[in-house]
């Protein structure tokens, strides 16, 4: 027996033996000589133009600052997982960069959805995590280790109500909002709140789901309901398909879109439905601030489209990190969450960026028209 | 009144592409008796075979709209045979739960098959036939929904020709009521089945291309919501039963829009599928189904 066993626990020795060699070896080799960025993005699935535009822009922002010489005398590198816009693989993706390719800071999502699922585990893994898009009120308040670049729910309420109210002058705007999206649900929120008055009103409130495709019955109720307009807080997805249906049923009045409209597939599948809609963003390509068409043109360079919102943001928010280990001087999580907590007049592109005490950028927003199958510029508004 | 006319409109036209669904589930279980889970997929590949077609023929024509329907109906045929052969027909006597799975692995290689094909980013399905909108008072209806519930009539009316009028009808019948005692009359079972699977998949092509000209954002995912709702419809109506499943789909679709268009929309789907709890609960067989005794 004992003779027989003998060449086994040899066996197992020699095995053992060479795995702790074989991983020395690889760990002297792997040793880090690039800081890790991790982003997760939308690559694929439902909104999938979300995410390759941010995508674009996160990785124009780390070739850049490699060319300028990288950070700290290191080289940086991005990794991207796709969260295929489902709910439940944000989690999944955003653990795996963190516990396996050790990332220092984790960038995304553009939706609020996905980035509060992410949120937490960021938070937990001391690890910080800037949105370039999410709007959402609670996702900073899911941690300290928790930023975004972008303005905040409450403000994108507040600038839309206010643009129907006083620019429009609508009376009576229906909402129709998403129960599955936690920036729908806020918004909608935020706009009834600050829309109604003594002279103006909320004629109809109507939900759907994402993925839904039949709005017709929605639109149906809001018309006869007797609307001069439809606030849509939702993604493009959606929202060409209740442009189109909203015209169909011979609505002709104007809908009111947020920063999830964005996106050529709005204009792709609405067509000639979404002419005269308006939506608030983050950006508009038209601006002509120095800082902006700089942008524009290297942007234009690299991938050879013209940049949206999404993909500024995207940049934004890795530049700021940038900024931010290099502020810090380490890749310590606890140290690049400092630096980025003082963050003060950051020059993005989109607007400088000063966090307050719940790590929110005050920041301007802009509305669009729809014309002549473009997003037009109409106005700026500031908070 | 109006608003009423117009949901019932609306739900109509949802409820005829439900109808058209859910003929494939109820034809296949009617002469299998099981549940062809692949059906919703193939659904989803007439859309894109009319998304790919739509770019060669010229927009906005008859013709060219008919082109392109009939052929999805052609290639779904093709390819729900396809699927017959290769995965069912083996398992042809074999324990009804072991097909069921499969039909749920078919499901599954087609959709994400479908996502490393056709991308999975929602695609923009071309206006192949000419649409315009049509107002009566207050009603509105565009000239999609009209083709919707009129196709949709037409399919259903020559389906109940073809499976009550022709030779091949009959045999599906026979071979429903009694596999082998057809076999013993001279019915050549695989050429039968293969046809059904053929027929029933041709119409949840047409459903697809009308559910895309509706609809027009297709992808790979796009069948899994409207099979369930028509699987629904199937079983609401007398899984089997043919006339039973265009009244189950046209009555889902409506439920459905009423309840959308109310205040309670948020529950849409729970009071629907509520709806279907209890009818079965006092007619376990579906509304024109005949309950039978399972033969031991």
């Amino acid at each position: 027996m004992i003779s027989a066993s003998r060449p086994f626990i040899q066996l197992i020795a020699s095995v053992l033996v060479t795995t702790t060699a074989l991983l020395t070896s690889s760990g002297c080799n792997r040793q880090p000589d690039t800081i890790k960025l991790g982003e997760f993005a939308s690559m694929t699935g439902k909104e999938a133009v979300f995410g390759q535009n941010v995508n674009k822009g996160t990785r124009l922002a780390i070739e850049e600052s490699n060319v300028a010489g990288g950070v700290l005398g290191r080289t940086l590198e991005l990794i991207t997982e796709d969260d295929q816009s489902k709910p439940g693989e944000s989690a999944t993706v955003v653990k795996k960069l963190i516990s396996r390719d050790k990332v220092v800071v984790i960038l995304g999502e553009i939706t609020s959805g996905r980035t509060l699922e992410a949120a937490p585990i960021a938070q937990a893994a001391k690890i910080p995590l800037i949105s370039p898009g999410a709007t959402n009120t609670e996702v900073t308040a899911k941690g300290n280790y928790i930023f975004r670049v972008c303005f905040i729910d409450d403000f994108q309420g507040t600038v839309m109500a206010k643009f129907a109210r006083d620019t429009l002058k609508l009376k009576r705007v229906a909402i129709l909002s998403s129960v599955s999206s936690a920036q729908s649900v806020g918004l909608a929120k935020y706009f009834r709140e600050r829309f109604t008055s003594a002279s103006t009103a909320i004629a109809a409130e109507q939900k759907y789901s994402e993925g839904d495709k039949d709005f017709r019955a929605q639109l149906t109720a809001i018309k006869a309901a007797g609307a001069d307009g439809i606030f849509v807080p939702g993604y493009y997805a959606e929202a060409a398909l209740i442009c189109k249906q909203a015209r169909d049923l011979g609505l002709t009045l104007p809908l009111l879109g947020v920063d999830g409209w964005e996106s050529p597939d709005l204009l792709a599948i609405a067509g000639d439905a979404a002419e005269g809609c308006y939506l608030s963003t983050h950006f508009s390509p038209e601006s002509k601030a120095p800082v902006v068409v700089a942008f524009n043109e290297r942007y234009q360079k690299r991938w050879g489209i013209s940049a949206n919102a999404l993909s500024v943001l995207g940049y934004d928010a890795t530049m700021l990190a940038i900024d931010a280990i290099r502020r810090a001087g380490s890749t310590d999580g606890a140290k690049i969450r400092d630096a980025l907590a003082a963050t003060k007049d950051y020059p993005a592109v989109t607007g400088a960026i000063t966090f307050d005490a719940h790590r929110n950028p005050t920041k301007n927003a802009v509305v669009l028209l729809v014309k002549n199958g473009k997003f037009t510029f109409v106005q700026d508004v500031a908070p | 009144m109006s608003e009423f006319l117009q949901q019932l409109l609306n739900g109509l036209s949802l409820g005829a592409i439900y109808a058209l669904i859910a003929l494939g589930y109820t034809m296949v279980y009617g002469v299998l008796r099981f549940i062809n889970f692949a059906h919703s997929d193939v659904f989803m590949v007439g859309a894109f075979i009319g998304y790919y077609l739509g770019k060669l023929v010229p927009e906005n024509i008859v013709w060219g709209g008919l082109v392109v329907l009939l052929a999805a109906m052609l290639g779904c045929a093709l390819l729900g045979m396809i699927i017959e052969r290769l995965a069912y027909r083996p398992l042809r006597g074999a324990a009804t739960l072991n097909v069921l799975i499969t039909a749920i692995g078919v499901s599954l290689l087609l959709e994400y098959s479908g996502q490393v094909f056709f991308g999975a980013t929602p695609r923009t399905f071309p206006a192949v036939f000419p649409s315009g909108n049509y107002s009566f008072g207050s009603l509105v209806i565009s000239s999609n929904q009209i083709l919707v519930i009129v196709v949709a009539a037409l399919l259903m009316v020559a389906l109940q020709l073809i499976v009550y009028r022709t030779k091949i009808g009959t045999a599906m019948r026979a071979v429903s009521l009694n596999p082998k005692a057809a076999q013993l009359v001279g019915v050549n079972n695989d050429v039968v089945i293969s046809f059904t699977f053929g027929l029933g998949s041709a119409l949840a092509g047409a459903g697809g291309i009308l559910y895309a000209l509706n609809y027009p954002s297709i992808d790979p995912l796009m069948g899994v919501m409207p099979g369930l709702k028509a699987f629904v419809a199937a079983v609401l109506g007398g899984i089997g039963n043919i006339p039973g499943a265009a009244l189950g789909g046209l009555l889902l679709g409506t439920v459905e829009t009423f309840v959308n268009g109310s205040q309670w929309s948020t529950y849409k789907d729970a009071i629907a599928f509520a709806i279907l709890i209890i009818i079965l609960l006092f007619r376990p067989a579906g509304l024109l189904g005949k309950f039978t005794v399972e033969k031991v």
